[in-house]
């Protein structure tokens, strides 16, 4: 089991991570990534697994990553 | 058998030229909230996509025109370039692409441990990686000067100038995200 982290000082706001795990991550009005599950670091349930990889691929400032 | 190999050779540049346009114009435009009908991450997944292809491609052109026994390459002209025999300076923009595009390929697949601020600066090398493999394929190329080539790297050309001005207009501000201005209670 996995959780989302969010290094702050490299988020931008690019928004592809709420796009790809929209169960965990929605965005705020400025396209920042917010948290739906209530934690900081939402936890990753077995079966978003390969979603989280991919948006720990796809961001492009590499401020998302699974811990 | 040698044409055939010569003819992969050509087939392989021509498609990888094709390729790192596709992938440069997606880099190029590519901002969330201009999305091109895909989302944000599709973009970024085409992109890699396409340049990983590209660089498939590029490994087929190169073996295969080393066994062409006509192009007469040595292992060394992969390596260093401006030392072939034919062509060395068109061969020898070949050979820079090469290296370029290996460097590029490592640091992109490896760039969550290496980091963005090194990722950036290397991937600041793709603006001289096409122009100088445009100019290889139009200098070296068997095929240069045929009318469908003319075309093929015209429209890559333009192609990349309708991008590139596309996304220095002054509209294009930030990301195309539009912000809404911060508000502090007094």
């Amino acid at each position: 089991m996995s959780r989302i982290h969010i290094d702050w000082t490299r988020c931008d706001g690019h928004g592809a991570c709420a796009e790809l795990l929209p169960e965990l991550l929605t965005s705020d009005e400025w396209g920042f990534p917010v948290s739906r599950t209530g934690e900081r670091d939402p936890q990753v349930p077995r079966q978003l697994t390969e979603h989280a990889r991919h948006a720990e691929r796809s961001c492009p400032l590499m401020a998302l990553r699974r811990v | 058998m040698s044409q055939a190999l010569w003819a992969l050779g050509r087939g392989t540049g021509i498609v990888a030229l094709l390729m790192f346009t596709l992938t440069l114009v997606l880099g190029v435009t590519t901002r969330s909230g201009r999305p091109l009908g895909l989302g944000r991450f599709g973009i970024a997944d085409l992109h890699r996509t396409a340049a990983l292809t590209g660089t498939g491609l590029i490994l087929v052109h190169v073996v295969s025109l080393y066994f062409d026994p006509y192009a007469q390459l040595r292992l060394v002209d992969f390596l260093v370039p401006f030392l072939g025999s034919y062509r060395p300076v068109w061969l020898g923009l070949g050979t820079l692409a090469l290296d370029l595009l290996g460097l590029i390929t490592v640091v992109s697949l490896l760039r969550q441990r290496i980091g963005p601020r090194i990722f950036r600066a290397v991937h600041w090398g793709t603006y001289v990686l096409w122009p100088v493999a445009l100019l290889h394929a139009l200098g070296n190329g068997t095929d240069a000067g045929s009318a469908w080539m003319t075309g093929i790297a015209a429209a890559c050309v333009l192609a990349v100038a309708v991008a590139v001005g596309w996304r220095l207009l002054p509209s294009y501000d930030g990301r195309g995200w539009r912000r809404a201005p911060r508000k502090v209670h007094a």
